[in-house]
């Protein structure tokens, strides 16, 4: 027993270890890690101008992404969030529009009734952008509707669901524009994606968001009943649980949150996109993985989304500054999502251990 | 045969969340004989077996094999020693064929191919010898429960484990099936096999074991010869004190008033326009064979399952079809038959299965908000009141407990309010002697306090200890009821085997 005194070092020591890969804050210090290695390689890093590129990129992936928290803890996925991003921008982007080029958009099947060359229906006015935008959530809404009910009624895959709606709705928004983007939004909208450096109008919204998403999580017998469902559907509608009426709100909560997500971006981008969040369903869903929700159901909290949001939105940034191709950039994605996965089955591995 | 014993444990420990469910355990098994394992739920046999099998080590102690240490690392390594187990929770696929399920680990092979031939042969001969005539390549989904078990028999005799592991094999068992393994194990014995028998039957030890183990608490508490043990002795050294008497003294008295009425309920093929009502302060047993609709019955009366006609009344008023949250707002709850995969949320501790039910009682009027440490203290209180034993009730997952302390948690879901009617579909299954008297004592309190209890179960020997009515279901039918005084277990189970408005046809039904 001469070796104990050592033996109880390497046992803090990997207790050390074990404690910071146990813990909730894991991901939050490995980003703060990940800064600190890279920063010296990466000085303009902390410039503020990459600062405010970080967040602004941060603050709508963000909303989206809490939204699929709610849907993945329910044991479900949603799929169909990009095409609500892509779909609702169009539909407000064309209420709202103040002028369109006619030679462009003549053809389109909006022309006529919706847009027109003096810009979209609802173009003028501070009571028809308000409209524009419950038409924009209405679009989230009805999206998430129609997968809620076809999974909780019908009962079909989510995936499955999902996947036929984010097709239909992304082909929507295409059809409605013409494969065109709508530009010339009236101030009034673009102001919602102003910043003053750090400071921006989608940082409120988000963080009010993520904050009302979080209550709605913890606090409410809704988000209780959300985990219950994605632990056990038949145990929970036992103990007097509305499962269906749980997932269908759930469904509609995601699209809702991807509409807020899309009037973020097309504020922001000053256009209404009907491509706008094509590639961006592995950032949501990576966002979460990393953070540490469980693509199983029944795991998952508000506060580790954010920690993935961060650390997906820090890793993206600074991979652009190593001047790596798109395709590199993806390939070192992916690999970090897988990382994060494995890492999360190891993390399990500790919390059930101690 | 000779003294060495062919497998020892000596002084193994194992703590989970500081309790210690094994505690400085000495076994020994010998060649040729059979050594019974008993003790209540969370006693530690499972875990002293899952310890065995490699699922995980000990925290100290060791364990010799022939001699050697044995330290398995996986269930691999179990197999591989020599070592097979029979679990008490079936562990086949159900969508592969028999054959496929014997050999799923360890596939004979003829080059880089399966060798469906020999596979064909190994498994009808080691069917054979259980007795049993079936294709090797039919599917296990088509297999009754108790058939299914003789298969995962067959796995580990085809497996040629020196040691065999019976972790109560004979829960699902017919009494014919259960005749057939008893003789299949005394030949094992007589070919120098070495058997664990782990049961809650009592008798079935007493008749087949050589050894005998009692464990409480992680403890020994008894060993030694099988034969110097009385069925009496083997029991109180498992509780720890004398039993009294097997059901806690009456103390409701069934009122007037209706808990719960029936009317006229139907669904083809399932049960035919049953009517029964549910006094408050009574409790009813509900008795019947499998297949009998008797749980198809209380699925539709709480809203599991959908019916095509009649009613459900509740303190006078009707429930909605199909909606068990309209079913636990008029006042009823419901104890399904499968805990594990109805019963509760396994990943989540004991105050969230608790809380579950009730919920939204506990929500804000104004900010909507759950009041979260009112709900947990409630849960928590009601732990306490039913001696759940655990290490934490708010962070120890549920699925850790043993079978009758997670009984008890859902049994505490509804007791956070008194339900007037409350429907429990064989609330002792798998439990212990102590556990069963518990959930005795707690459907007796309740019934003192005014509530309505149903009680199905399919021992009859439970609800004429604790019933004040008996109804005997018969293929979708109630036969017959039968009031205390006048329990009879010959004329309960003859109306049990009885068709409606036919003569008696004992024995064939099944």
């Amino acid at each position: 027993m001469s070796a104990q005194t050592e033996t109880k070092t390497s046992i803090g020591w990997r207790g050390f270890v074990r404690r910071i890969l146990a813990s909730e804050f894991f991901v939050l210090y490995l980003t703060i890690a990940y800064v600190l290695c890279l920063s010296p390689w990466i000085p303009y890093f902390w410039s503020i101008g990459n600062l405010t590129d970080i967040l602004s990129n941060t603050w709508p992936l963000l909303v989206i992404a809490v939204g699929q928290t709610f849907v993945l803890i329910l044991g479900g996925i949603d799929l169909s969030q990009t095409s609500v991003l892509a779909f609702a921008s169009i539909a407000g982007a064309a209420l709202t529009c103040t002028h369109l080029e006619p030679y462009i958009f003549e053809k389109c099947v909006m022309w006529g009734w919706i847009v027109s060359e003096d810009g979209g229906i609802l173009a003028h006015g501070m009571a028809g952008l308000v409209l524009a935008i419950i038409v924009m959530l209405c679009c989230g809404m009805f999206v998430g509707l129609l997968n809620g009910i076809s999974v909780a009624v019908f009962k079909m895959p989510a995936f499955m669901v999902t996947l036929v709606t984010m097709m239909m709705f992304s082909a929507a928004a295409l059809y409605l524009a013409g494969s065109e983007n709508i530009m010339h939004l009236p101030d009034e909208f673009v102001i919602l994606g102003d910043s003053y450096e750090l400071i921006s109008v989608p940082m409120f919204i988000a963080v009010g968001v993520t904050v009302f998403a979080h209550i709605l999580l913890r606090r409410t017998h809704f988000g209780m009943q959300v985990y219950a469902v994605g632990v056990n559907p038949m145990a929970s509608r036992i103990s007097g649980v509305p499962v269906r009426r749980i997932i269908i709100l759930t469904f509609v909560l995601s699209g809702l949150l991807a509409a807020i997500g899309s009037i973020l971006y097309t504020a922001r981008f000053e256009m209404g996109r009907p491509t706008l969040g094509a590639a961006m369903f592995m950032d949501v869903v990576g966002a979460n993985v990393i953070g540490g929700v469980s693509l199983a159901g029944g795991k998952g909290k508000i506060l580790w989304t954010i920690f993935g949001v961060f650390f997906f939105v820090i890793l993206a940034n600074t991979l652009n500054f190593l001047n790596l191709s798109f395709y590199t950039i993806d390939l070192v994605k992916g690999a970090v999502i897988f990382g994060a996965a494995t890492l999360d089955v190891v993390r399990g591995r500790i919390a059930q251990a101690s | 045969m000779d003294d060495q014993p062919i497998f020892q444990c000596k002084g193994v420990s194992k703590a989970f969340f500081g309790i210690k469910a094994l505690d400085n355990v000495d076994i020994d098994l010998r060649c040729g004989r059979a050594l019974g394992l008993i003790g209540e739920n969370g006693a530690g046999k499972s875990t002293l077996m899952n310890v065995i099998g490699g699922f995980f080590p000990p925290d100290a102690g060791v364990m010799l094999l022939d001699g050697k240490p044995y330290q398995p690392e996986s269930a691999l390594d179990a197999t591989r020693a020599g070592i097979g187990f029979i679990h008490q929770e079936l562990n086949l696929f159900p969508n592969l064929t028999i054959a496929e399920n014997i050999f799923i680990d360890d596939f004979p092979r003829r080059g880089p191919l399966i060798n469906r031939k020999s596979m064909a042969e190994r498994t009808t001969r080691v069917l054979r010898t259980l007795g049993m005539d079936f294709s090797p390549w039919l599917k296990v989904e088509r297999l009754m429960p108790g058939e299914r078990q003789m298969v995962e028999i067959a796995r580990v005799l085809a497996s040629d484990a020196r040691i065999i592991i019976f972790d109560e094999p004979t829960t699902s068992l017919t009494a014919k099936e259960t005749e057939k393994l008893f003789v299949l194990m005394e030949q094992l014995k007589t070919k120098g096999g070495t058997i664990v028998y782990i049961s809650h039957i009592l008798g079935d030890v007493e008749k087949l074991c050589d050894d005998l183990v009692v464990l409480r608490d992680g403890r020994i508490t008894a060993s030694g010869l099988c034969g110097d043990f009385s069925v009496e002795r083997m029991v109180s050294n498992m509780i720890g004190r004398d039993i009294g008497s097997i059901y806690p003294p009456k103390k409701n008295i069934p009122g007037d008033g209706v808990a719960l009425a029936v009317r006229n309920l139907s669904q083809s093929g399932i049960v035919n326009d049953i009517s029964l009502e549910l006094r408050e302060g009574e409790v009813l047993g509900v008795f019947g064979l499998m297949g009998s609709g008797r749980t198809e019955l209380m699925r539709m009366i709480f809203g599991v399952d959908d019916y095509e006609s009649g009613e459900v009344v509740v303190g006078g008023a009707a429930v909605k079809r199909s909606n068990p949250r309209d079913a636990i707002d008029k006042g009823m709850a419901f104890i399904t038959e499968n805990r594990r995969d109805e019963g509760l949320l396994q990943s989540f501790p004991i105050v969230d299965n608790i809380d579950l039910v009730y919920l939204r009682d506990f929500v804000h009027p104004v900010t909507r908000l759950v009041n979260k440490k009112k709900v947990a203290g409630e849960s928590a209180r009601i732990a306490g009141e039913l001696r759940i034993k655990c290490a934490s009730v708010d962070r120890q997952a549920v699925k850790s407990l043993s079978g009758g302390n997670q009984q008890k948690v859902v049994l505490g879901k509804w007791l956070v309010k008194k339900p007037r009617a409350l429907i429990m579909d064989e609330p002792t299954r798998g439990i212990d002697v102590g556990a069963k008297y518990e959930v005795y004592n707690i459907i007796n309190d309740l019934a003192a306090g005014g509530s309505g209890v149903m009680v199905v179960s399919s021992e009859l020997g439970e609800l004429m200890g604790i019933a004040d009515r008996i109804i005997a279901m018969s293929r979708g039918e109630i036969i017959q009821a039968f009031e205390r005084g006048e329990f009879d277990e010959e004329a309960i189970m003859r109306a049990a085997f009885r068709v409606h408005g036919d003569s008696m046809r004992m024995g064939s039904a099944k």
